[in-house]
């Protein structure tokens, strides 16, 4: 029961490194890549994931099914093209991926050779932060398993299927982790983002149709064909579908990841799963999910994390892991260093940017410096607005300008605090 | 693709990263994908990658320094300056930054009597900021060569340097 109430971690177990493939095996691996390549046509596996209702779990929540059914797929058949895992996880506050590829790396495979049946791709490229030492082990070390029992390579299970699994591992940048930006690293470039249309589904890698799935969003397709549609949709609470990794890191009793079904109060991932506060520590907002998202406060703990609640409560769920803001720590000090993280980050490719971030940097310690004027909030106001949505190449500036914003809003006594120079209680931080 | 092992202009590299090199060009389209494998690759035999290895790696690849420069200087992890034996990331981010990522970097720094992004007299370490390592439950982190620590309290770093 609990096995079937938690698809993605039932192999991550306290009492082992990792999931080896014969662990991953015993408790029904790659039975769903054995009925999607045998039983199924690739239109089908698009079809099933569509209808399971798999949102994308690396931020942006677009359908898996319906991503993969845009693919040009008819004209030629014999066209290339390519799925492109992106498991650079760099997003400040988010560990979710690094557990599922370190502790059950067979899962991300399966649900890549899924996909690749699904999209009919011959090769696919694993994206993997360069960071990540352990995970490109396992990774190495399960791809060669896998290949060995016939689940990769050359007519996979005998249906005649042929695919390539090809680990890269990156030499980091933040922006890689943006789709057109990592195609570009992907072929060895700059990882400057790419101008949309054409979006990668019709051309990307090497001009390609390519489709680029977050780590987390294959790991729940090999549940998916599995275990059926109707199964994975009685998985959730709320109105998206299935379960999800949620976390919460800061100042809480006990930080961690937890898979949870889609809907979670987000009261009860940090007050019953994260124990609440520190003693001595109040809660005065969170992060829903990573950096690039917009604050939300102590009222909105009855929220829950589906994509389109948080989204009506000012913000967006991200990657799902909650960066709990405390009492005694700052806010303007906190989005000061989220803006120099992105100031760092941004691939200087287009003007808002390279020149707004570093100006919003200067601002924010002008201010806590003492050396701020009323004004220069108006200026971070101007700013969220021209590094806003629309106004540059991609969504690392208006991502960034998200917790700012909204620090604005909710937190604008402690900025003015510094202004005015009463920040007396402040510079104990 | 040999015939790459011949040329004088690659002099600069060992036959071993001619070799690792040439391997990868098999996973892509074309030799341009290559960059960062290479470059990676030179970094792994010496550390970091000189002017000297640029070029050389550049002749490789079929690309011209620039563009290759333009990679190498793009990515956090490919050093352009000599680095220490063993190099030193601490995470900075904010989870890290809010549970004592500026006293790591300070006790790591002190420690050592170096300045970030400075080798340490003995030629053993270089401390240097990275984004977020993805283990910010166990805040804050550091990754030690290619190793992640987790919860980093003074006597671990105290443990770290002393091995």
């Amino acid at each position: 029961m609990e096995q079937m109430a938690k698809p993605l971690t039932k192999n991550i177990r306290p009492d082992r490194a990792f999931a080896t493939l014969a662990d991953y095996e015993s408790t029904g691996g790659y039975e769903g890549l054995r009925k999607a390549i045998t039983q199924l046509q690739p239109k089908d596996v698009q079809q099933w994931v569509k209808d399971a209702g798999l949102r994308g779990r690396g931020g942006a929540g677009f359908s898996t099914g319906l991503k993969w059914s845009l693919v040009p797929m008819d004209a030629e058949s014999f066209q290339t093209r390519y799925l492109v895992v992106n498991a650079d996880e760099m997003e400040p506050g988010t560990f979710k991926d690094r557990l599922l590829l370190e502790r059950d790396p067979h899962q991300l495979l399966e649900g890549i050779i899924i996909a690749a049946y699904a999209i009919q791709a011959h090769v696919a490229y694993i994206f993997l932060r360069g960071e990540y030492h352990l995970a490109a082990l396992r990774l190495e070390n399960a791809l060669l398993e896998a290949g060995s029992k016939g689940y990769l390579g050359k007519n996979i299970l005998d249906s005649g299927f042929n695919l390539e699994i090809i680990l890269h591992t990156s030499a980091g940048r933040y922006i890689c982790g943006e789709e057109t930006a990592l195609l570009n690293a992907l072929e060895g470039k700059r990882a400057n983002p790419r101008a949309k249309p054409p979006f990668p589904l019709v051309s990307g890698l090497w001009g390609k149709p390519t489709v680029i799935n977050n780590v987390e969003t294959l790991c729940n397709v090999p549940h998916i064909l599995h275990y059926g549609i109707e199964w994975y949709r009685s998985l959730a609470l709320g109105a998206d579908q299935g379960t999800k990794l949620f976390g919460a890191s800061g100042r809480v009793k006990n930080p961690g990841l937890w898979e949870l079904p889609m809907g979670t109060p987000i009261r009860e991932i940090i007050e019953e799963y994260a124990g609440g506060m520190r003693d001595g520590y109040k809660l005065r907002g969170f992060l829903p999910g990573g950096a690039s998202t917009d604050f939300m406060l102590p009222e909105h703990l009855d929220v829950v994390m589906d994509f389109d609640a948080i989204a009506k409560a000012g913000s967006r769920m991200g990657t799902g892991t909650l960066i709990i803001l405390d009492d005694l720590t700052c806010p303007v000090q906190m989005v000061l260093n989220l803006e120099e993280f992105f100031a760092q980050e941004s691939c200087g490719w287009c003007t808002p940017c390279r020149d707004g971030l570093p100006w919003t940097v200067t601002l924010l310690k002008d201010i806590i410096a003492g050396q701020g004027r009323m004004e220069d909030l108006d200026a971070l106001s101007g700013l969220t607005r021209m590094l806003g949505p629309g106004n540059t190449f991609c969504a690392l500036a208006p991502g960034a300008m998200e917790p700012l914003q909204s620090a604005l809003k909710y937190f604008r006594e402690d900025f003015e605090r510094y202004i005015t120079g009463n920040n007396a209680v402040m510079e104990s931080v | 693709m040999n015939i790459h092992t011949e040329k004088p202009d690659f002099e600069g590299l060992s036959p071993a990263e001619i070799q690792e090199i040439n391997a990868e060009f098999s996973h892509y389209e074309d030799k341009t994908a290559v960059s960062i494998e290479a470059l990676k690759i030179v970094q792994k035999h010496r550390g970091w990658v000189s002017d000297e290895c640029l070029v050389a790696v550049a002749g490789l690849l079929d690309i011209s320094t620039a563009q290759l420069e333009g990679v190498a200087t793009f990515y956090n992890l490919i050093y352009r300056q000599p680095v220490g034996k063993t190099v030193i990331h601490y995470c900075n981010s904010v989870t890290c930054w809010m549970l004592g990522a500026e006293q790591v970097r300070e006790r790591l720094c002190r420690h050592l009597n170096v300045e970030l992004g400075e080798m340490s007299a003995d030629g053993e370490y270089t401390i240097l900021p990275i984004v977020c390592l993805g283990a910010c439950d166990h805040a804050p982190v550091v990754m030690v060569g290619n190793e992640l620590r987790q919860d980093i309290s003074d006597d671990a770093v105290n443990e770290i340097l002393r091995r």
